[in-house]
């Protein structure tokens, strides 16, 4: 087990290396001198050549990739324009409000895909499976950012029930586990939870119905074993393929968040990604999509170390 | 003797065996679900492209007493949009953007996909570690922030946030005509092939590309859902589309204020997108049931 911790964890380093080069590349991409970014408006020329030396702009890009690399290792991410705030704060600080929501969201998600996808499994081509499939796909073809207007439109505008937008009364950024609080994190949760809903639906009533189909199965019902000990059985053979795909999606939730983000104005990295764009915010724009990746790069490893861990057969292969 | 034989023979059946993918399209036409999605797609596009010829109101024009008409309004049967632009005009006009901009990406990434996966899978070795370890690099951004993460730093626009889904989606393309290759190489036929003198191209254009084209249609097909909701998310988000021109996600950002005025009206365009992306996920899930012939 250890060994193959150990082997997982040199497979990630490339992978982060490049992760960290694409997001060094973005702002090299945009178009235009990147210095535009950081100068104001009206910068004599000195400046704009005390700032290129000061920010770097003017070494060969390899080296500074390699500069920023080795700010970035040691936390320096930058200081957001738009704030003057060191990015890696002002990010971590929104990420906790992404994860509160992606959490949230896949209970949910999870939870009703899980129990879905087994009854449809189980009870395949009856009525019961068609109504499954059909909410399975109608939940991954939704826009889930159409989805949090209609509820709105719902639950907001016409009944009246739950805040439209916000993370809390008043605007206010403080958080409290109470209703007054909860209230606004339900829509958001709801709209989330859509696509993983219907993907782990879809995963669970196939994985199901291959277990059932198979001659271990018969073997256990010919014993007399007796329905619910067969459907133990089942759960287990299911479980380490059904937690990846779970793994993944969490990861979905929390990198892909700035639609839902920005409909309901939830507070979270998502919302930090769009103002970064819009206000041309690139050291900001970078850090967040560089953290984002590293937590999803890191979620993938748990994810397969979680595997090995409930599944013999991946270690020994 | 030679007599009988040639009677035998007259004997022979006389209808040819069915093809694969003549037994294919015939089990996908007798799938109601995929030819009535087929349908509703047909009916999409055929409207989209004949919007100039259906004398329909005009999608530019607005007007600023007729703003936000209800749904059945005489004359305005979607009712209107914020500027009093007719909402049936704009969404049918909009079609032809928000579709190009959801599809073509795929197709782009299909073409790109196919060739590097057929490349690696066929020639193996470190060309194959090459792309394929590459490809893993792309793997490690969730799908939306890869698309937002391109399209934000490009900047907006039409052929930038088509060039980041593009980007997108090469990779999954990849890896899946990578692992059919794969498996469709080291089949007899192949080695026949080979065996017989034909080089590596005539190889995997003749031979291998017929093979593995199937699953990755099929794949890329229900692609187009998913490009489908990103096209119109960066829509949304402001970084596709630009003011007028009528595009299905940059309708429901602009009619997002107007949610409280005349909710339904608002809603509509993402009915279009939800329509779309539905139907190609059932025809994909139609046209991988029908190619499973062994069941």
């Amino acid at each position: 087990m250890f060994a193959y911790i150990a082997r997982r964890i040199v497979y990630v380093i490339p992978i982060v290396l490049s992760v960290a080069l694409v997001c060094f590349l973005l702002v090299h991409i945009t178009p235009g001198d990147p210095l535009v970014a950081v100068l104001p408006a009206d910068a004599s020329q000195e400046l704009a050549a005390q700032l290129r030396t000061a920010y770097g702009f003017d070494r060969p890009l390899p080296v500074q990739f390699g500069l920023w690399l080795w700010r970035a290792l040691h936390g320096d991410l930058g200081s957001s324009i738009a704030t003057g705030r060191p990015v890696l704060s002002e990010v971590m600080r929104a990420v906790s409000n992404t994860v509160m929501l992606a959490v949230a969201a896949a209970m949910i998600g999870f939870t009703l895909g899980l129990l879905f996808g087994l009854i449809a499994g189980y009870f395949r081509d009856t009525w019961v499976d068609k109504v499954a499939t059909s909410v399975a796909i109608a939940g991954v073809s939704l826009p889930h950012y159409w989805l949090g207007m209609v509820l709105v439109i719902i639950f907001s505008v016409q009944l009246n029930w739950l805040p439209a937008v916000g993370a809390g009364p008043g605007g206010s950024g403080a958080w409290a586990w109470d209703w007054e609080h909860l209230r606004y994190l339900v829509l958001p949760a709801i709209t989330t939870s859509v696509i993983p809903m219907g993907i782990v639906t879809r995963t669970v009533r196939a994985l199901t119905g291959d277990i059932l189909s198979q001659d271990f199965v018969e073997a256990l019902r010919a014993k007399g074993l007796r329905e619910t000990e067969v459907f133990r059985h089942v759960v287990k053979n299911a479980a380490p393929t059904a937690l990846a795909v779970m793994g993944l999606q969490l990861g979905y939730m929390l990198g892909g968040s700035i639609l839902i983000e920005t409909v309901f104005s939830w507070p979270g990295s998502g919302l930090l990604l769009n103002s970064a764009i819009f206000q041309r915010d690139l050291p900001l724009l970078q850090g967040t999509i560089l953290v984002l990746a590293l937590f999803f790069v890191l979620l993938n490893l748990l994810v397969d170390i979680a595997q090995a861990a409930i599944d013999p057969r991946i270690k020994r292969s | 003797m030679s007599a009988m034989t040639d009677s035998a023979l007259q004997a022979a059946p006389t209808t040819k065996a069915r093809g694969y993918w003549s037994t294919v399209a015939r089990r996908i036409t007798r799938d109601k679900v995929s030819m009535a999605c087929a349908f509703i797609l047909v009916l999409i596009f055929a409207s989209a492209l004949l919007a100039p010829w259906l004398h329909l109101a005009d999608p530019y024009q607005g007007s600023m007493i007729r703003r936000l008409r209800h749904i059945g309004t005489p004359g305005y049967p979607l009712g209107t949009d914020e500027l009093g632009r007719d909402m049936l005009a704009r969404l049918i006009d909009g079609g032809r953007l928000s579709l190009i901009v959801g599809i073509l990406p795929v197709v782009l990434a299909f073409v790109i996909g196919t060739s590097l996966g057929l490349v690696a899978g066929y020639v193996g070795g470190k060309l194959n570690t090459a792309i394929m370890r590459t490809v893993d690099v792309f793997y490690a951004f969730p799908s939306v922030l890869l698309a937002i993460a391109i399209s934000g730093a490009l900047g907006a626009g039409i052929v930038n946030s088509i060039v980041s889904l593009t980007i997108v989606f090469v990779p999954q393309i990849t890896r899946v005509a990578e692992s059919v290759t794969t498996g469709v190489r080291n089949m007899d036929f192949v080695e026949a092939a080979r065996a017989s003198g034909a080089g590596p191209f005539t190889i995997m254009r003749v031979h291998m590309l017929g093979n593995v084209l199937g699953p990755i249609f099929v794949y890329a097909t229900g692609l187009i859902s998913v490009s489908m909701i990103l096209a119109a998310g960066l829509s949304f988000l402001g970084l596709g589309t630009k003011p007028p021109e009528p595009e299905w996600g940059l309708m429901l950002n602009t009619l997002r204020t107007a949610i409280y005025v005349n909710p339904w009206v608002a809603a509509l365009p993402g009915a279009m997108i939800f329509a779309v992306s539905i139907c190609f996920n059932l025809l994909s899930d139609g046209m991988r049931s029908a190619m499973d012939i062994r069941n």
